[in-house]
């Protein structure tokens, strides 16, 4: 099969979108950046550095709360930026947790917000701090490059390294992949960290080319049978084979991705197709190819449907197979046998196989910050400080207190109770299992409320649940402020999407270990209707439910909505 | 006559420019003059023409008395002004048009150009002189003030003086440079013709009594002058006076309408600064950039009622107002400023009531303690502290200083904006000995939000602070805080009139984040070519304060190109210590650029005053 001539790399740039003159002009992302940054009138850069800046992990964006009000005091917007950080599979030390706590107060706004891929996000951070806040999380043994724009992202990974010899395997397999697909410009080392130029060949990109890729790439690991990371929302998912306590290899996926644009069919959250098996020691291989199998063959034209799921969706999984295995040299082996059980997180004390133990905290939305109730910020500190060891930080935006000695327990114990944050027993499995990206006031994108309005949705859900006994069951529940989808809505039990300040789209009919989408069950409707439509299905959930059945399962078997078996019917 | 020449095209064209060119071409001008007074004239509006062409026929006169060898050879009056804000221009000129309306020939010279020559060849020179700061001479005078008291000082025996001196009483060192003046010409042997008058902030009244009396007296001295007052065109001057009549004034504001009243500064702000847009639809106003705008001030009614609960007076007690009665309410509404305290009124009453801390307060040798009383309190608070015991109501007003219009930079251009007058105002609100004080009319400015609602303005003109008359000269303007009114007024200017560059703006204010006045506007401007340049200082952002001036210093090889590539600089806002600091950088970059001494950076600037290249208007 050919690809469509006037969408790929082989096109010249005119016939592109202006994005891609834009990079293959910016002398590897340099733009104007340095400029930029030096103009003291205006608390925002240039439009064509916004896009440049995502490729080093921040994004500009204003505090749409007072951008009427600014817009009438003659003022600019208040623009600020949200920096994220590069974390390959959720790791860090309690003591990067200590300094990015301490930057987060310092140059940005006092919180911390754990990302639904597994790493930090920074919001609030003004221009004039923008590099000084860098620098500190590079400071810190970390960095920001490519936590955003058109390379591959963080790769994430089921969580916390220290639970098995598999899951350290596979983050390190995530830290591996990351490095190696990581964007080699200097601009980054030379513009913000304020460092000389790094000796580099003229082509700095070697593996990228001028113009990177057509958009984002997402790279996620999974250890059965937790599917934690949701391996299927990816551009490529590998789950991770283990025998004897090692991982022989992958499964791969690919194709995955959730972003949608509302009533336009040609796009649509697709789940990664299962394509073969990889040997352990071939997965970088493999990574790199498909990675580059998108460079060269994704649509540049409309970014819309730059996506790689578009591209294996219109080109086939067998043509993937065949142009990976030319590149590889070898075909994929035929795929193992796997059994996914949940996308959730297994929350309080678990034991790992070493004896040690694992605290996984719930983290309501990922935000780390104090309230008059709940000092979790301070706590979170706290523990970091007492505890020589890691922070996990799990897809869920959840985060796990990793290596913890049975001796040093109760000292855990005794802080997260000191500062009411341990995970509430009287908590619903729904709230434990709901999820919301930020969306207001900073989401550039954000139609609706998310971050700030689920928990207060989740307290009139809870009041149905504890009426049908539902309390326990741990049925999921994702809001997006916006179609795109970045807290993985299409994956969830129940879903809200936003289309416009209070009113969303109500999704139903995921399955609960994230292999199947949900289906569009009621259409632009607000708080009062999303009660009424969910107050029957619980009811006659509880009373009607098979042994073990999910909620998502049940919706489809009660007919409330059909399964959704392929992305291309979602808004069809 | 020659007066006829330049006002019969103006008066026969309203508005086309093309054909004012004809007689132009056989006018005795050069080409380049001629160039810039036909542009000067066509930025102005009919009633601003003919108050031109009386004014140059009045003049004439002089001119014609000066040149003609039968007349004296120098003109009988020279008027000297130096002032900060204009006022001092204004009355030199109603001074001038009083004599010419008796024939009496004169000359009218800002102290800046006033020469050595001219002194000695005067014979009755008029002196309206401003006093700013800590007693110290506006910086147009300095140099005359420098002069006189030198020892190239000349003899004065052969004139005749008089001086009317300008001064705010709320300051200790009231109406000094006057006294100063009055002395000096004293000492160099000049004749008092009339004792020197000292005016308040509420000048016109006074003003105007000694303008007539010493009007007077030489016109009795030179009755025979015959010859010289037929001269004097005075058909041309009866409508420029009809003209200047009917405008609005103090004393008969025109009540303009509020469009907008917008806070600039956020939520978060220390500070409530406030656009204020206001309609002068109707009024026949018509301003220039540079331009101010009078406000006409009224005491809150609280704060009326609640100095007449002090006082042991019936509220509709009539007391004496300029010569006439009106109830103490009114009074006290209108006309008394019952804000802070000054020395003079301290001593008034102290010496009225007899009180004796009051005396010892304002006697000699008690200045830190009387300073102390005097910071932050308001007249209520003296009548707390201090009945007015012993007083009647008559006598207890005579202790009062009038209440003082307030002037602001007006920060809009009409040829962008129509029928209307934006104004930038900072709401001046503070606490002090127990009790919330607000500025008088920024406070009812902020306050006029309800539809309809209406302000009493006049319009002061501010020559000495217009856009130069050509406009490809680079402008650099420094306007911290509600300094930067007019040059918003600027630039809309020169948007409306399609000009582009050689523009360069410094401001500062206390946050980028919530102080930054105008942003969007001057990103808009910047973008659009407007605007060449801006720079900024905020002072509280970072933990190192920055002003403009430390801009103006870091950008001094820049800033000096402009000064020689002919550019204007216009400094608006502090006068306390901005206008200071930023001189001394100016000075400072000149000196290090120049590669002169600090005397020969001093000259440089002073030549560039006298070139009306440096211009300040800061209050």
């Amino acid at each position: 099969m050919q690809t469509p001539p006037h969408k790929d790399l082989s096109r010249p740039l005119d016939e592109l979108h202006p994005n891609e003159r834009l990079k293959h002009e910016s002398r590897y992302l340099r733009g104007t950046l340095v400029q930029g940054l030096a103009d003291p009138v205006t608390g925002s850069i240039s439009a064509d550095d916004t896009q440049l800046t995502k490729f080093f992990g921040f994004y500009q964006q204003d505090d749409r709360e007072v951008r009427e009000e600014r817009r009438l005091a003659h003022l600019e917007p208040l623009y600020q930026f949200m920096v994220r950080v590069r974390l390959p599979g959720g790791v860090c030390t309690t003591a990067q947790w200590l300094a990015l706590d301490a930057q987060a107060r310092a140059t940005a706004n006092g919180t911390l917000r754990l990302t639904t891929r597994q790493t930090f996000q920074f919001h609030g951070v003004l221009k004039p701090n923008l590099r000084k806040h860098v620098q500190g999380i590079v400071a810190a043994g970390l960095d920001t490059i490519a936590a955003c724009g058109d390379v591959n992202r963080n790769v994430i990974c089921t969580a916390n390294p220290l639970m098995s010899p598999a899951h350290a395997e596979a983050t390190e397999t995530a830290h591996r992949l990351s490095a190696h697909l990581m964007p080699r410009t200097g601009a980054y080392r030379e513009i913000l960290l304020e460092q000389p130029p790094a000796e580099l060949p003229a082509n700095e990109e070697t593996l990228y080319g001028a113009t990177y890729l057509p958009r984002k790439f997402k790279i996620a690991i999974a250890i059965p049978p937790q599917n934690d990371v949701d391996v299927y929302a990816h551009d490529l998912g590998f789950i991770a084979i283990v025998e004897n306590e090692r991982i022989v290899g992958y499964n791969v996926l690919v194709g995955g991705g959730m972003g949608m644009t509302h009533k336009i069919a040609t796009t649509f959250p697709r789940l990664g197709t299962l394509v073969g098996f990889c040997r352990a020691e071939d997965v970088t291989a493999v990574a790199e190819h498909t990675m580059c199998i998108q460079r060269d063959h994704g649509d540049r034209g409309d970014r819309a449907r730059a996506r790689f799921k578009y591209t294996i969706e219109d080109l086939g999984t067998e043509w993937f197979c065949s142009e990976l295995a030319t590149r590889l040299g070898k075909p994929l082996e035929a795929p193992r046998p796997f059994h996914f059980e949940s996308s959730g997180d297994r929350y309080g004390w678990q034991q790992g196989s070493d004896g040690r133990w694992h605290y996984t905290l719930f983290i309501e939305n990922g935000r780390v910050s104090d309230t008059k109730e709940r000092t979790l910020m301070s706590g979170l500190r706290e523990i970091a400080a007492a505890h020589d060891g890691i922070f996990a930080l799990t897809t869920n935006q959840n985060v796990t207190i990793a290596g913890v000695p049975e001796a040093q327990r109760p000292v855990i114990d005794a802080l997260l109770h000191k500062h009411r944050i341990a995970n509430e027993v009287g908590s619903t499995g729904l709230r434990r299992n709901s999820m919301a990206c930020v969306a207001f006031p900073t989401c550039g994108l954000a139609m609706a409320e998310s971050e700030r309005y689920l928990p207060t949705l989740i307290d009139r859900i809870d009041v149905i649940l504890r009426e049908a006994g539902l309390e326990k069951d741990a049925i999921s529940i994702r809001s997006s402020g916006c179609p795109n989808g970045c807290s993985r809505p299409y994956l969830a039990e129940i879903a809200l999407v936003g289309k416009a300040p209070g009113k969303y789209n109500l999704y139903l009919g995921a399955s609960a270990n994230g292999d199947r989408l949900n289906s569009l069950y009621r259409e632009n409707i607000g708080e009062e209707q999303i009660l009424e439509a969910l107050r029957p299905l619980f009811t006659s959930f509880a009373t009607q439910r098979q042994p073990a059945e999910s909620f998502g399962d049940f919706v489809i078997r009660s007919g409330a909505v059909k399964a959704m078996l392929a992305g291309r019917d979602f808004q069809r | 006559m020659p007066a006829l020449a330049v006002s019969s095209p103006l008066q026969s064209v309203p508005d086309g420019r093309s054909h004012e060119v004809a007689p132009w071409a056989s006018a005795p001008f050069d080409p380049a003059l001629a160039e810039e007074a036909r542009r000067l004239i066509g930025r102005l509006d009919a009633g601003q023409r003919l108050w031109l062409s009386g004014y140059l026929a009045g003049s004439l006169g002089a001119a014609v008395a000066k040149a003609a060898p039968a007349a004296p050879a120098q003109p009988l009056v020279t008027i000297l002004y130096g002032s900060h804000s204009g006022n001092g221009e204004q009355l030199a000129k109603r001074i001038g048009e009083t004599l010419s309306s008796r024939g009496l020939s004169f000359v009218c010279l800002d102290m800046l150009d006033c020469r050595k020559n001219h002194l000695q060849e005067a014979q009755h020179l008029l002196v309206v002189v401003s006093t700013h700061g800590e007693g110290e001479p506006p910086d147009s005078a300095k140099p005359l003030y420098e002069l006189l008291h030198s020892r190239k000082a000349p003899r004065l025996e052969r004139v005749r003086y008089s001086v009317l001196a300008l001064g705010d009483s709320s300051y200790a060192f009231y109406c000094e440079t006057g006294r100063r003046f009055d002395a000096q010409l004293e000492q160099l042997g000049a004749q008092r013709l009339h004792d020197r008058v000292e005016c308040d902030v509420d000048f016109q009244e006074a003003a105007g009594r000694w303008m007539d009396t010493v009007v007077e007296s030489i016109a009795r001295e030179h009755a025979s002058s015959a010859s010289i007052e037929s001269l004097s065109p005075s058909a041309a001057l009866a409508p420029a006076s009809a003209t200047i009549a009917t405008a609005y004034t103090r004393k008969n504001p025109f009540q303009a309408e509020v469009l907008v009243n917008q806070r600039l500064t956020t939520r978060n702000s220390t500070k409530d600064v406030r656009h204020i847009e206001l309609s002068i639809e109707g009024s026949g106003i018509h301003y220039e950039p540079g331009d101010a705008l009078g406000v006409v001030p009224r005491n809150a009614d609280e704060d009326v009622g609640a100095v007449l609960e002090r006082l042991p007076f019936d509220a509709e007690a009539a007391v004496e107002v300029g010569s006439q009665p009106l109830a103490l309410r009114e009074a006290l509404s209108q006309h008394f400023d019952i804000g802070l305290l000054t020395r003079p009124l301290l001593e008034r009453y102290g010496a009225a009531t007899q009180d004796a801390e009051l005396v010892r307060l304002t006697s000699a040798g008690q200045e830190e303690d009387l300073q102390r009383y005097l910071r932050g309190r308001h007249l209520i608070d003296l009548l707390q502290d201090h009945p007015p015991t012993g007083l009647d109501v008559a006598a207890f007003a005579q202790t009062l200083r009038p209440l003082a219009p307030r002037l602001y930079s007006i920060a809009s251009s009409l040829r962008a904006t129509p029928g209307e007058v934006h104004l930038t105002v900072s709401h001046v609100a503070y606490q002090s000995h127990g009790r919330e004080r607000h500025g008088v009319v920024s406070r009812s400015l902020a306050l006029l939000t309800d539809e309809g609602a209406t302000a009493p303005v006049y319009l002061q003109r501010n020559p000495a602070f217009h856009l130069p008359a050509d406009p490809n000269a680079p402008i650099l303007m420094i306007g911290p805080g509600t300094g930067v009114a007019p040059f918003r007024a600027f630039l809309a200017e020169r948007e409306a009139q399609g000009l582009h560059g050689r523009t360069w703006l410094f401001f500062g204010d206390r946050s980028f984040w919530s102080d930054f006045l105008y942003q969007a506007e001057w990103l808009e401007w910047r973008k659009s070519g407007v605007l060449e340049r801006i720079d900024v200082a905020f002072s509280r952002d970072a933990a190192q304060k920055v002003y403009v001036q430390q801009r103006i210093r870091e950008r001094g090889r820049e800033v000096y190109d402009w000064l020689e590539n002919g550019a204007h600089v216009y400094v608006c806002g502090d006068a306390q210590a901005m206008a200071p600091d930023v001189e001394r950088a100016l000075l400072e970059l000149i000196q290090e650029h120049r590669a002169v001494s600090a005397e020969q950076a001093e000259e440089y600037l002073m030549q560039l005053q006298r070139d009306r290249r440096y211009r300040k208007d800061v209050y």
